[in-house]
């Protein structure tokens, strides 16, 4: 009776401009890049994958039933470059048969840095599911799926959700299979659900690849290991990047027709069916408890933290903007509070490491700096600059106090 | 191996490769026999010293031929033989600086131009394509000098077929499988002892004349680099850059090139802390590191200084290295009144490199063009970060550096500021750059030079 899961994350940070030391114009992000890397995006991905599950929602009458992670910033950037993403988003939604999982706006690291600052963007960002697609997230994941003991600890105390997501990494399960629902150590309330990362990754990385022994990958032969599962687990948790669909994965790789055939071959088989990680919240009880002490996340073959925090620089840089917490906020400045936010996106970390960085991989694919050095000054020359702008902040304020005394 | 500079004193990277390349083929067993112009400079006294009698025992080939091999190196350089043949060559000169020193050793020596030797070299060279016979007879009026009494040819072209008269000597009685030439004043030299021996030629390019002059070119050069290049069985370029610029402007087939990168000798030696002498301890130190020289980008080091200095205050630029254009950059420092800023060594050796790179907290190659360039895998040994120019062969190869275009002054200038104000930055470009560059071994160089060998003689 395996339960297919499928969520998928969509996100886009916003990219920094060229920004030298002798720039001091307070615009940090690259409008152009943005608007058009979201519009190629959009018009390879986001559309023609939201059409086509829409569609398969519609065919199957509600039985096929997908679950999306939306960023707040990649919202701001459909809103802002290409609004038409939206209106097929609000389509799914009207359906009924799509979830939306809650996370940080900004895709930050915050978790590890501030948890008074992680909560308030958890907020902001329920804040805007709720106000755009009419319901309450009740599944958190972390951003990357980072996650550890205290996380799970402190997303039970906010009280707002009933199940947290992370990767179903080796070392953590020992003999067990994350074909199960399972309970974070620590928490009486909280559901663990984990990605069952060697079928996820069948269609996230390997689908297109022609020298694997399985290609090509075909709807029906999928179905079948998803058939293997039977009488041996509760959920087929297949999580993953939705640019797999026509951006990581290009459609003349046949990914779009492999989604198309997939629910009619998964519902072939009586005992399966699709599920949202809240309803397999709601259909199963946890099996045991998963005690993750150290910290951990999807990526690379690490799944640590190591693409984001490396390094000397992705140290520093962290460190650096969370120290600035205090100064913004006291300002009370919103426009400063929005940039110091976007900074925080874990990307513009991601873009400094130098993991591979000779190799020349998927680090370097998705990184639009030539090096991760040049990146690393980039962002401290936009910090210098927010920073500097903080102090003005506050230097006009005492003169305009200074001024109301005399 | 025909090449024209050797360690400990050298004025640029082709002496450091030529010494790196031998050691580590000498080290696979390749015997080398490595002819050399033997410097009458008197500022390369010193280097004539380390061939000296006292310090070298002569092989047992004929006096003329000044067979040595070096006592302090002998187990590294076992399989190689030196031969020098007297003549003031420099690598770097221009025909000007040539005709200055000639004229200067001539007054000392007021020793009269040999008329027959010009006469047969002129034979030798008016057939253009110079043939055997001819060569042979140069030769043969060349071995009539004594060594201590050099005669010189007029001009520097002369002088690179002299030399290449002495190399026909020497490679009438020496026994070798395959001629190496290292640049373009070798390349004749290897052309003629082809032409008399019928063994095949390589020409090694470290550089070319579009690298040293621009657009500039010095027609004679040109021509003969061209030459050397289509005469050549096999040429090696120093990288890709080269190769493009071997096919696109020598008109070279691309098959016949191949790319192999230099390397560097391991550092073993830890870095110790040296008194910054002249300099507060508090103050950041970018270096400059190469000939002051049109090649070498310098104007934009120092338009980039002066940008630095518009924002931070406790740096100063070092730059280490003469040039022709030494005097123009002083004054230039002068005008933009950063000169207290900029410090000149002049021309550094070995051991006073090593103190330079101890100190320095960034390394800049500004080349406008680089056919490689060894002295930041150097840095990078001496755990010095370095910033590159893109239009250099070893941004080819390294990943751990921060690169810019030349003459974009502004992102020099932004970089340099980088490295001085965030240390993290600084820390990691010398932890990952000192790690890829053990990667860059002469050994790695010196198969792949094997291999084209090979390729060669199983043609022949």
């Amino acid at each position: 009776m395996p339960s297919v899961c499928f969520y998928f994350q969509v996100h886009q940070p916003f990219r920094l401009r060229h920004y030298t030391v002798f720039d001091h114009t307070p615009r940090y992000f690259d409008e152009f890049k943005n608007a058009s890397i979201c519009r190629k995006v959009a018009n390879k991905c986001y559309l023609t994958a939201n059409r086509l599950l829409l569609d398969a929602i519609r065919r199957y009458e509600g039985r096929f039933r997908i679950a999306y992670s939306l960023t707040g910033i990649i919202l701001e950037q459909f809103e802002k470059y290409c609004p038409e993403v939206m209106s097929t988003f609000d389509a799914l939604a009207e359906t009924g048969c799509v979830e939306f999982l809650g996370e940080t706006y900004y895709h930050s690291l915050s978790f590890l840095y501030s948890p008074a600052e992680f909560i308030e963007q958890i907020q902001k960002h329920t804040e805007t599911i709720q106000r755009l697609y009419g319901q309450r997230p009740r599944v958190f994941r972390n951003t990357e799926l980072i996650y550890n003991n205290t996380l799970a600890e402190s997303i039970e105390k906010l009280g707002s959700f009933d199940g947290i997501i992370t990767e179903g990494a080796d070392h953590i399960l020992g003999y067990r299979s994350s074909n199960f629902v399972y309970r974070p150590v620590g928490c009486s309330r909280l559901k663990l659900l984990l990605k069952n990362y060697a079928l996820s990754d069948d269609i996230a990385f390997r689908f297109g690849n022609r020298t694997w022994q399985e290609y090509p990958l075909t709807a029906e032969k999928f179905a079948s290991w998803i058939n293997r599962i039977n009488g041996n687990g509760q959920c087929v948790n297949l999580f993953m990047d939705y640019e797999t669909f026509g951006e990581h994965q290009w459609e003349d790789t046949g990914i779009f027709s492999f989604m198309y055939h997939l629910p009619e071959h998964v519902l072939k088989h009586p005992d399966n069916n699709f599920k949202t990680p809240g309803e397999l919240i709601d259909s199963y009880e946890p099996v045991d408890t998963i005690d993750v002490p150290h910290i951990i996340s999807w990526a690379d073959t690490e799944r640590d933290l190591s693409a984001w925090l490396g390094n000397a620089m992705q140290s520093n840089a962290l460190h650096e903007i969370y120290k600035l917490e205090k100064l913004i906020k006291q300002t009370r400045n919103d426009e400063l509070l929005a940039d110091w936010r976007k900074l925080q996106t874990s990307d513009h970390f991601y873009y400094m490491c130098t993991k591979y960085f000779s190799d020349g991989d998927v680090h370097k694919y998705f990184n639009p700096y030539e090096s991760p050095y040049d990146s690393y000054i980039n962002f401290m020359n936009v910090l210098t600059n927010l920073k500097e702008r903080c102090n003005q902040s506050f230097y006009r304020d005492d003169k305009r106090r200074l001024s109301k005394i005399s | 191996m025909l090449g024209w500079e050797f360690p400990p004193y050298i004025s640029g990277g082709l002496g450091t490769a030529c010494h790196g390349l031998t050691k580590a083929m000498s080290e696979m067993g390749v015997e080398i026999i490595f002819v050399l112009p033997k410097p009458v400079d008197s500022n390369m006294s010193t280097h004539v010293k380390m061939l000296s009698p006292q310090q070298c025992r002569p092989r047992n080939r004929e006096s003329s031929g000044k067979a040595f091999s070096l006592t302090d190196v002998e187990k590294e350089f076992a399989n190689v033989s030196f031969r020098t043949i007297a003549t003031p060559l420099t690598p770097y000169g221009t025909p000007e600086f040539y005709q200055k020193k000639i004229d200067e050793i001539r007054r000392q020596k007021a020793g009269q131009v040999q008329q027959t030797l010009d006469e047969t070299l002129g034979a030798a060279l008016s057939g253009k394509e110079a043939s055997a016979q001819a060569w042979i007879r140069a030769s043969e009026t060349v071995a009539y000098e004594s060594d201590s009494s050099g005669q010189y040819g007029g001009d520097m072209y002369a002088e690179v077929h002299r030399y290449a008269a002495h190399a026909v000597r020497l490679g009438m009685q020496e026994d070798f499988d395959v001629i190496h030439a290292h640049d373009w004043m070798t390349y004749p030299a290897g052309i003629a002892v082809a032409s008399v021996t019928g063994k095949p030629l390589v020409v090694h390019v470290h550089s070319t004349e579009f690298d040293r002059s621009g657009e500039h070119v010095n027609r004679m050069i040109y021509d003969i680099e061209r030459r050397g290049m289509h005469a050549a069985d096999r040429i090696i370029a120093v990288s890709y850059l080269t190769r493009n610029i071997i096919i696109s402007r020598y008109g070279i087939f691309g098959d016949k090139v191949e790319v192999v990168y230099n390397g560097v000798e391991q550092n073993g030696e830890s870095r110790v802390a040296f008194n910054k002498v002249g300099i507060r301890n508090d103050e950041k130190i970018v270096l400059f590191l190469g000939r002051i020289t049109m090649q070498k980008g310098p104007e934009y080091f120092l338009m980039a200084a002066r940008k630095v200095l518009e924002e931070i205050d406790n740096v100063k630029f070092v730059m280490a290295g003469t040039g022709d254009m030494m005097h123009r950059i002083i004054e230039m420092a002068a005008q933009m009144g950063i000169g207290h800023k900029v410090l000149f060594t002049g021309f550094l050796h070995s051991k006073d490199v090593e103190k330079v790179y101890q100190m320095a907290d960034l390394y800049v190659m500004p080349s406008v063009s680089e056919p490689f360039g060894i002295a930041p895998l150097e840095a990078l040994n001496h755990d010095v970060p370095v910033l590159i120019s893109k239009q250099s062969g070893v941004s080819e190869v390294l990943t751990h550096v921060l690169k810019v275009d030349f003459w974009d002054i502004n992102e020099m200038a932004n970089k340099i500021i980088a490295v001085l104000k965030y240390p993290p930055l600084q820390l990691t470009l010398r932890e990952h750059g000192n790690f890829e560059v053990r990667r860059l071994r002469w050994s790695g160089a010196a198969e792949k030079c094997l291999k084209i060998y090979e390729g060669m003689l199983q043609h022949v």
